[in-house]
């Protein structure tokens, strides 16, 4: 599998760490939802075809990136920085109650 | 000359005679001969003993998908088993030997499991595990017993002991086209493609390029296909855009187009080249690949249909046509199809005579009929092979009237003497890797052949791997292919080469079995019969993968690479289903079996790299017993002769709380947070405050994870308004530096920080005891290190030695002690300073084990403590939990099982049997050394303390705050250590502090 970094280009997976489901939105730090909390540090999406994931390029330029991976076929068809980027929203996820 | 060498002929080096043994015994052979074609050559026609039932077998194949003639290579001390005898080239000075055999291979006493056949039909193990009572020894028992005879009787060949010698490399390669096969339709795509400007890459797994042009017999253009195929093949290797892998076999086809390859560098070679691995893993990513990878013949099941001498007719085509190799010397051939005429063509053009064809068909084109008669064979439409005669070697055939429609044999069997048989049942397009690549195949009742899918990824077939036989449409389709692939379109007036071949029907007569009296092996390797399948079936297997695990078909080294479509056909038949009903298994990788060397390549042995301080030299010079701490390696004690373990750091421990020590700490974790938001950014990391601290001053911190677990600590100084530098533990250094890249880049990415990891940079040596302050002060240039100058945890700059050095007051031993930074380079440099500083006032190095002794003295915590499953609570850290901010883990570390009071807490262990604790043992209320039970807890450390001149542990406890004073036992049944211990405080030694602070 390669990815294709924005800024190292297309690298083979194995320089890359994944970071976990992309959809997760971090309640405001003060926020004492524990419900909000949980779903943000324990719940994950398994989806059967595209799914937004944190890789970070740990073996290249250490930066995290907004990946949309198929995982059935591991097409990847977007790879986006992360920083400065809105989480991806699913609509098949429990909306945050932060 | 040889007794089965034709006069004339092949591919084979005449001139260059090759010697090697094969058990023990002396051949001779040609340049460009396998082991197989050399030994055949030779008049060898047994080969090896079968899997189960230690059946004769001689060889099969002429390739890859060869089940018998399985062979141990030696070179050395190593051994390599289960190599089919058919891809080994010979050199100068091989040594082989064959395989489940015992004592010898013509003498085999093992054989006698023919007669006991019921015994181990299909499911013979699961039948037996799970077994009747047979009196006294029942089920499982009754295995035991068995296993071992088994075991030895049942098996292949046997790993060699010796370490492999061999270097193996892996290679990454790139390239717009893939070329897998280099038969007339890869020669053909990978010249087209590369004269489009595509960069190329053809792998064959031959030695020689060329595949079915070796041995067609057929003319290309005028001259002799092999010839043509020469020329090609030239041409590609000095091709600017092509590179030529002979001897590479492609056996993964993964995602995104990447394939995985095996290149055999230097089997064939006597003496490799210097600096040759023995083979090179090639992981290939291109844009297309062309699948060329032909078709394998199928054999025909029969009864006797594995003894030696019965071969696939155009493998013995093959050895006749590119090994100047003869079969046999009066040659029988079994048909069900148009191929095996040919076959007989080439037999009888190299000498030997052919006595029948035997075909199911009732009738056969005049074409076929007659190639027949120039062969002067006679042919016997409508009948079928019914037995085999001989016992090692084939003496001749019993044949008899069968119905191709129905399967049903009728009138007088009579005997046609041979010592060959060649038989064919069709062919098989090679699909495995387009199998791999995602989708099903698909079943031709015509061709009775499955092809393969419509592509998932980006490949393109071409030639007998569609199901287009002849040499003429492979070579059109390897050129619209390779055309393709280089993003171009064919024209109509391509002008191709064309071959010369007398045209047969591609499709065969829809027989796979002669059902007669005997067995007739489906799988050859593994010893599956027909009857298996169909005993498989009336015990109720339905599907085509459980009929795999039950019977084992198709599971042995060759991959059932010739035996999978018969069986499928026979379970099809007892099931009353056609074929594509039946299904197929899914071909998975490797295609055929790859060497672990090759996949682990450079990576052998202690694979891990080794981190080394600055000072390492230093260490081992010193007499430092070095210790592996996760990559880095560490001095564990400077040991003196004659001194334990023990008394080493004993005495290390002592001379630094009574004088002063030494120790390097170049491998804590070092990051440099900086920037204008540096602060806010330590403020929500660690859970106490770092906003507040002032510069030129240190502060320990505690992180967390987000639930709240404990994760890390350490000392983080302030050496600028916006210019921190963390420490972290030795083995979170990579984790912690993970852990905020992800929080700046994902939650924070407001916050102006950068992060740069700086452990590498600066060298570290942490210097304590009552003495080490004077120590400093005679070394120390350009600042005052008293306690003014340099209060606890203060930090000052100077230089020692003529290098500058930061100097940092803090103490993780528990004495007055400092930490001593300077840049890598002068590590060694700055800490012989020290040393020779500290000569005067008894200073002494000291190694992991004293560090681990007198943290424990003190109770400070480390990774075997900050577990991923303790809360700072656990740890009495709690005084670090800041009430003024969030930080990450604060809102999860409250939940009522983290804040639980019977949870596992920090506490110190006494022991008071005088004897030393290990790390694991656990802690129970009551001593029960026969039934060791009710654990509350478990020791995460212990030492010898001189400090208390006893036997300490930390350890945590279940609600261990509430037991200090109370008695428990240490119990470890694995190491027999039962004993009663003391529950304390784990602040051991001087819990005031009042040493450090002095
Ligand atoms: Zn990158």
């Amino acid at each position: 599998m390669l990815i294709t970094c924005p800024y190292c280009g297309p690298r083979d997976v194995s320089e890359f760490t994944y970071q976990g489901d992309g959809n997760r939105e971090r309640p405001a730090p003060a926020s004492q939802n524990l419900d909000a909390w949980n779903e943000y540090v324990y719940d994950r999406l398994n989806p059967a075809g595209d799914h937004n994931e944190v890789w970070q390029h740990s073996g290249g330029c250490r930066s995290h990136l907004k990946v949309v991976r198929n995982t059935l076929t591991h097409e990847i068809s977007s790879v986006v920085f992360a920083r400065g980027h809105v989480p991806h929203r699913s609509p098949t996820k429990r909306g945050s109650k932060a | 000359m040889s007794p089965r060498r034709a006069t004339s002929g092949g591919r084979i080096d005449r001139l260059r005679t090759i010697r090697f043994t094969f058990d023990g015994k002396a051949f001779t052979g040609h340049a460009g001969d396998t082991l197989a074609s050399a030994l055949l050559a030779n008049g060898v026609t047994l080969f090896g003993r079968s899997f189960k039932y230690h059946r004769p077998r001689g060889v099969l194949t002429a390739g890859i998908d060869e089940p018998n003639a399985l062979v141990t290579v030696l070179r050395g001390d190593a051994r390599e088993p289960n190599v089919p005898a058919t891809t080994v080239e010979i050199y100068d000075g091989l040594v082989a030997e064959s395989q489940n055999r015992f004592p010898s291979l013509k003498w085999d006493v093992s054989a006698v499991n023919q007669l006991a056949g019921k015994l181990i039909s299909a499911g013979f193990y699961y039948k037996t595990f799970m077994g009747p009572a047979i009196g006294p020894l029942k089920g499982t028992r009754f295995w035991m017993l068995c296993e071992h005879f088994i075991r030895r009787a049942a098996g292949l060949g046997r790993a060699g002991r010796a370490a492999d010698p061999s270097r193996y490399e892996r290679m990454n390669a790139f390239c717009d086209v893939l070329v897998v096969g280099s038969g007339p339709a890869g020669l053909m795509a990978a010249a087209t493609a590369a004269d489009k400007g595509a960069r190329v890459i053809v792998a064959e797994l031959d030695a020689r390029l060329g595949g079915s042009a070796n041995w067609s017999g057929e003319a290309i253009d005028g001259m002799p296909a092999a010839e043509w195929a020469a020329g090609l093949a030239e041409g590609l290797k000095s091709h600017p855009n092509i590179r030529v892998l002979p001897r590479t076999t492609v056996w993964g086809f993964y995602d995104g187009n990447t394939l995985a390859a095996l290149e055999r560098v230097t089997d064939h070679k006597e003496h490799p080249g210097k600096g040759e691995p023995r083979h090179r893993h090639w992981v290939i990513r291109t844009k297309k690949v062309v699948l060329a990878t032909g078709a394998m013949e199928r054999p025909l099941i029969f009864p006797g249909n594995d003894r030696p001498g019965v071969m696939l007719a155009n493998a013995a085509r093959r050895y006749a046509n590119e090994f100047g190799v003869l079969a046999g010397s009066k040659v029988a051939l079994f048909t069900n199809n148009d191929s095996a005429y040919h076959a007989a063509v080439a037999l009888q053009k190299a000498g030997t005579s052919i006595a029948a064809i035997i075909d199911v068909r009732p009738n056969v084109s005049d074409a076929m009929r007659n190639l027949a008669s120039d062969t002067g064979a006679q042919i016997h439409t409508g009948h079928a092979v019914v037995a085999t005669e001989g016992s090692t070697a084939l003496t001749g055939i019993k044949i008899q009237r069968f119905d191709s429609t129905n399967g049903v044999l009728s009138g007088e069997s009579r005997t046609i003497q041979a010592d060959c048989l060649l038989m064919s049942g069709g062919w098989s397009p090679t699909i495995h890797l387009a199998s791999q690549a995602g989708a099903k195949a698909r079943w031709d009742n015509e061709l009775q052949a499955f092809l393969p899918p419509e592509p998932t990824q980006s490949w393109i077939g071409a030639g007998a791997f569609n199901g287009s036989f002849s040499t003429t449409e492979a070579i059109a389709e390897g050129h619209v292919a390779g055309l393709a692939a280089a993003g171009g379109k064919a024209a109509a007036n391509d002008d191709l080469p064309v071959a010369d071949a007398v045209a047969g029907d591609p499709a065969p007569a829809a027989v796979f079995e002669i059902r007669a009296d005997g067995k007739g092996f489906v799988d050859f390797q593994h010893d599956v019969t027909a009857e298996d399948v169909r005993l498989a079936h009336r015990e109720g297997f339905v599907s085509v993968e459980h009929l795999k695990r039950y019977t084992t078909l198709g599971m042995a080294t060759d991959q059932g690479k010739i035996s999978n479509i018969p069986g499928l056909a026979i379970m099809a038949a007892a099931l009353g289903k056609p074929i594509p009903e039946v299904g197929t298994t899914r071909f998975r990788p490797p295609f055929a079996p790859v060497s672990v060397g090759s996949l682990a390549a450079e990576r052998y042995g202690d694979i891990r790299p080794e981190r080394l301080t600055p000072m390492h030299d230093w260490h081992v010079e010193h007499g430092a017993t070095m210790y592996a701490a996760g990559l880095w390696h560490r001095p564990m004690i400077y040991g003196h002769a004659g001194e334990t373990i023990e008394q080493a750091y004993v005495r290390e421990a002592r001379t630094t709380r009574e004088t002063a020590g030494i120790v390097d700490v170049s491998t804590l974790g070092k990051i440099a947070v900086q920037g204008p938001d540096a602060a806010e950014f330590l403020d929500r990391v660690y859970t106490n405050m770092f906003s507040t601290l002032a510069v030129g001053k240190a502060r320990y911190g505690l992180m967390l994870r987000e639930d709240g677990i404990a994760m890390d600590d350490g000392t983080t100084w302030r050496l600028g308004k916006n210019d921190f530098l963390m420490t972290t533990t030795t083995a979170n250094a990579g984790k912690v530096m993970q852990h905020l890249e992800y929080f700046l880049d994902m939650i924070w990415p407001d916050l102006k920080v950068t992060l740069t990891s700086v452990t590498d940079q600066w060298a570290g040596a942490a210097i304590g005891g009552p003495q080490a302050r004077a120590i400093l002060a005679s070394c120390v240039k350009g600042t005052p290190v008293d306690n003014t100058a340099l209060p606890f945890m203060g930090i000052v700059h100077g230089k020692i030695a003529d290098v500058p050095v930061m100097v940092c007051r803090l103490s993780f031993s528990g004495e007055m002690a400092f930490e001593v930074y300077c840049g890598a380079d002068y590590g060694t440099h700055v800490w012989q300073a020290l040393i020779d500083a500290g000569k005067p006032f008894g200073l002494v190095p000291y190694g992991l084990e004293a560090l681990g002794t007198m943290r424990i003295e003190k109770g400070h915590v480390t990774g075997a403590e900050i577990d991923g499953r303790t809360t700072a609570r656990d740890l009495h850290l709690d005084w670090m939990l800041s009430t003024r901010k969030p930080f990450i883990g604060s809102a999860m570390m409250d939940r009522n099982g983290l804040a639980s009071p019977d949870r596992l807490q920090l506490v110190g262990l006494l022991s008071l049997d005088n004897r030393p604790f290990n790390g694991g043992a656990h802690i129970e209320e009551e001593l029960d050394e026969q039934n060791p039970h009710g654990s509350i807890g478990h020791i995460t450390a212990a030492c010898y303390s001189p400090a208390l001149g006893r036997y300490i542990a930390l350890a945590l406890v279940n609600g261990g705050k509430a037991r200090h004073g109370s008695r428990a036992f240490v119990s470890d049944p694995l190491r027999k250590r039962f004993g009663p211990v003391q529950i304390v405080s784990h602040h051991f030694y001087d819990p005031e502090g009042s040493r450090m602070h002095g």
